[in-house]
């Protein structure tokens, strides 16, 4: 049956184009790849080469014509034994033939809501959690120590989890995260990479990719800049981009944000950086216990996770569950301090400051809830909006820039689920909107303190 | 083993036909068939392009088919494939079904991605296809990763590793290299040179010989004619087997050419249509192999025309397939993007 070729689309972008030239004439013999025509397009002239064998049978639209639709027939092309166009399927007058997308029937009533998380259910609710009663039984552990455990319990359990990272074996870690893990597991599963962000997060990827459990440590995030590409395009988007088959389930983590003098290039804070990027899930713990907890559920978790330590909390010591069953959900804050007046929310080294400015506010007679978000993505926004609902108030603090922030993403979770319940603006409570000094007394002044929180809240409450 | 002298040198236009025996006349004709189905499949994607079927970018194999044949020939089931964009070919050589292939090409529910991945990003756990990477040079220590995960499981297993002429600048293929050579991985890292990165000729673009990039690591590198099948599989036979053996990593650059594009919206002005036409004429693998089936008796040109028949009626499957099978869900919107627990 002659075959008709239709004007192509040489760009994502082309809708019409010149035919600027016929290269084959009527009778011309072709073959597969054999240029038929050259077109114009808005960018450039384009070769339009043959698909199929056969001998051009008639011209459809002359050498020179302009404004030439994407899909128009130019061409009838006759196969081996042919001799007739006529034989052709009626061009359908010489409008261009459509080639219709299956519609998706009913595909008006069924097109999903545009994706914002307004929801008149209002924010789901966090997943359920046991682990207030691992709390009867306690042994007080600093951050490191309990970092150190849930990584050698869950390599116990899990032959496929493995640690690698630069100085995580023979030096025990760069903070000492790692200690004796080298020892006990051996050099097979932890595993001293040389200085190569970039590369060793994306052969960390690959190895998830096969089903292995990587616990990929950076010495700290900072350098996590370098592997961000594989973080963000390889392990976040291949489970969607394979329509489901390839999940990666990874741990990154490392210590995340400012410790003490060492620069702007080593004192940031990535929690909303990663927040942002659908694929993964993003925590930062306070406490110990919650380091503990989890880690065993990032480690266990069939996702990427970004876990985010903090340098200096890794010397703090808290109460921790001695039970190894002790795991904490993914997804759920956790109220510190219950209040009435006002609502603080913080993560990670934060909390501490959130905790001593509400020990100050109580001095003067200001009742704060403090909630430890924990988790940053998912972030748990049910347990927010409920504390605003009873205080109508809210502080955010985080250490990090305002811009687009946690705090920012929180205020808009407000807007959207506690609206009517908000008695006063919602007041962000963050890091000095410069890269951090150097001199002791400016990095302070970058930082948030316990003070710059009591002010917030304050102010939040109308008293100064 | 020293790298040196293992080297063959080759290159397209000294393409000559061999009579290496590195495969069997049955073996030949199976290379043949998967050539040109390679081919035919991507003139098609090509033709569906242009009917606005197929969308945004779309980076056609046609010319160096023989690369991927000749190397897959000589790989064992359970050796993993990762590759970058121009992936369709990887991806029929690894026995993926065409018709799934298409149709992620044009956005539908029977596609390998369910729609959600086109052109670039195609994966078959099945099949140890693990993509399909668009950002240049990523899928190197992402398959570095999977030569890991082979030696961390014990497997014996082996990863194949595509990259380009264009990725060899990337900073993490060395970070690679360095890594694959200290643990001493099993990874092949083939370097398909089809001459230009984009429309940056190598001479503009590379320093050097591309299969001596990682000599400072101690990983041999070859250099082999890709344009001929049989020298392709011959080297690989070598090389597979030095890797899977616990050698460590290799290089293989496998001088190639594309006759099309970088991608559809390709004007090439980088290069003469002499050039393009003297390799098409000169050095296409397909029209090698077919001279070679047919001066040494192998088949004659009856069999020729039903394997084109054949060929021709999956790659019209396929094309029919992707234009009726539906576009995904809607719901499909919000599915995927996390493991639920």
């Amino acid at each position: 049956m002659p075959i008709e070729v239709l004007m192509p689309a040489l760009s994502p972008t082309m809708t019409e184009g010149k035919l600027a030239k016929w290269v084959k004439k009527e009778g011309d013999a072709v073959k597969s790849g054999d240029v038929l025509a050259e077109i114009e397009t808005d960018k450039a002239t384009m070769e339009v080469e043959a698909v199929d064998e056969g001998r051009i049978g008639k011209l459809l639209v002359a050498e020179g014509t302009d404004g030439v639709a994407v899909n128009t027939p130019i061409a009838i092309l006759l196969e081996e034994g042919e001799t007739s166009v006529e034989a052709a399927p009626t061009v359908e007058e010489s409008t261009p033939k459509q080639v219709a997308a299956p519609s998706v029937k009913g595909e008006e009533e069924t097109k999903p809501t545009l994706p914002t998380t307004q929801d008149a259910k209002g924010p789901a609710a966090p997943p359920p959690s046991d682990e207030d009663k691992y709390f009867a039984k306690t042994v007080k552990k600093t951050v490191r120590e309990a970092l150190r455990d849930a990584m050698a319990e869950e390599m116990r359990r899990d032959p496929t989890v493995f640690l690698m990272g630069e100085e995580v074996a023979q030096y025990q870690g760069a903070y000492k995260v790692s200690q004796n893990l080298l020892q006990e597991f051996g050099p097979e599963r932890v595993i001293d990479t040389p200085i190569t962000e970039h590369g060793f997060a994306g052969l960390g990827v690959g190895a998830a990719f096969q089903g292995l459990r990587p616990i990929v440590e950076f010495m700290t995030f900072n350098f996590a800049m370098q592997a961000i590409d594989h973080i963000i395009n390889s392990a976040a988007k291949t489970l969607y981009m394979s329509g489901g088959q390839m999940g990666c389930p990874i741990v990154f983590r490392g210590p995340n944000g400012a410790a003490a003098r060492v620069g702007a290039q080593h004192s940031q804070d990535y929690a909303s950086w990663y927040a942002h990027c659908p694929g993964m899930k993003v925590v930062a713990p306070y406490s110990a216990a919650d380091a503990k907890g989890l880690l065993k559920a990032a480690i266990r978790d069939p996702n990427p996770v970004i876990f985010l330590e903090n340098e200096i909390l890794y010397g703090h010591s808290f109460d921790v569950p001695e039970d190894e069953d002790f795991i904490v959900p993914i997804g759920r804050a956790k109220i510190l301090r219950q209040g009435k007046d006002v609502t603080i929310t913080a993560y990670s080294l934060m909390v501490g400051q959130a905790m001593a400015a509400a020990a100050r506010l109580a001095e003067e007679g200001i009742e704060a809830e403090v909630i430890d978000l924990r988790t940053i993505r998912p972030l748990d926004v049910h347990t927010v909006v409920e504390s605003v609902k009873k205080t109508n108030r809210l502080v955010t603090v985080e250490e990090s820039w305002p811009v687009c922030g946690v705090g920012s993403e929180l205020a808009a979770q407000m807007m959207e689920h506690a609206f009517d319940w908000l008695d006063a603006p919602v007041i962000r409570v963050h890091g000095a909107d410069v890269p951090l000094p150097y001199a002791a007394n400016l990095e302070k002044l970058a930082l948030p303190q316990p003070d710059d929180i009591v002010a917030a809240a304050k102010k939040a409450l109308y008293r100064s | 083993m020293a790298a040196s002298r293992r080297r063959t040198k080759a290159t397209p236009d000294s393409a000559q036909p061999q009579n290496t025996p590195a495969a069997s006349p049955d073996e030949m004709i199976r290379y043949y068939r998967e050539m040109l189905l390679i081919r035919r499949f991507e003139e098609k994607a090509g033709q569906l392009y242009g009917m606005g079927l197929i969308g945004g970018f779309c980076h056609l194999y046609i010319g160096q088919e023989a690369v991927v044949v000749g190397i897959q020939a000589a790989l064992k089931e359970g050796d993993s494939v990762i590759t970058s964009y121009r992936d369709h070919g990887h991806m029929l050589a690894c026995n993926m079904d065409p018709k799934g292939v298409m149709a992620e090409l044009t956005g539908r529910r029977g596609g390998y991605s369910k729609g959600k991945g086109g052109s670039m990003h195609m994966f078959s756990r099945e099949k140890n296809f693990y993509g399909g990477h668009g950002i240049v040079g990523a899928q190197v220590p992402l398959g570095t990763g999977l030569a890991f995960a082979h030696k961390y499981k014990k497997d014996g297993g082996v990863c194949t590793v595509y990259l380009g002429d264009g990725a060899v600048n990337q900073g993490q293929v060395y970070e690679s290299f360095n890594m694959a050579a200290l643990w001493k991985l099993p990874v092949i890292y083939v370097i398909e040179n089809n001459k230009y990165a984009m429309g940056t000729s190598q001479e503009r673009a590379s320093a050097g010989e591309l299969h001596q990039r990682g000599a400072a690591y101690g990983i041999p590198g070859v250099q082999v004619n890709g344009m001929n099948v049989l020298d392709v599989k011959a080297a690989s036979d070598q090389w597979v087997d030095y890797v899977r053996s616990g050698n460590g990593p290799v290089i293989m650059e496998l001088k190639t050419y594309r006759y099309r594009g970088h991608s559809m919206s390709d004007p090439a002005k980088y290069r003469t249509k002499e050039e393009v036409e003297k390799m098409r004429t000169e050095s296409d693998p397909i029209d090698q192999m077919k001279k070679h089936l047919l001066d040494a008796g192998i088949v004659d040109e009856d069999k020729l025309k039903e394997i084109d028949r054949e060929v021709k009626a999956i790659v019209t499957e396929a094309a029919e397939f992707a234009q009726q099978s539906p576009e995904p869900d809607p719901s499909e919107l919000w599915t995927d993007v996390l493991v639920e627990a």
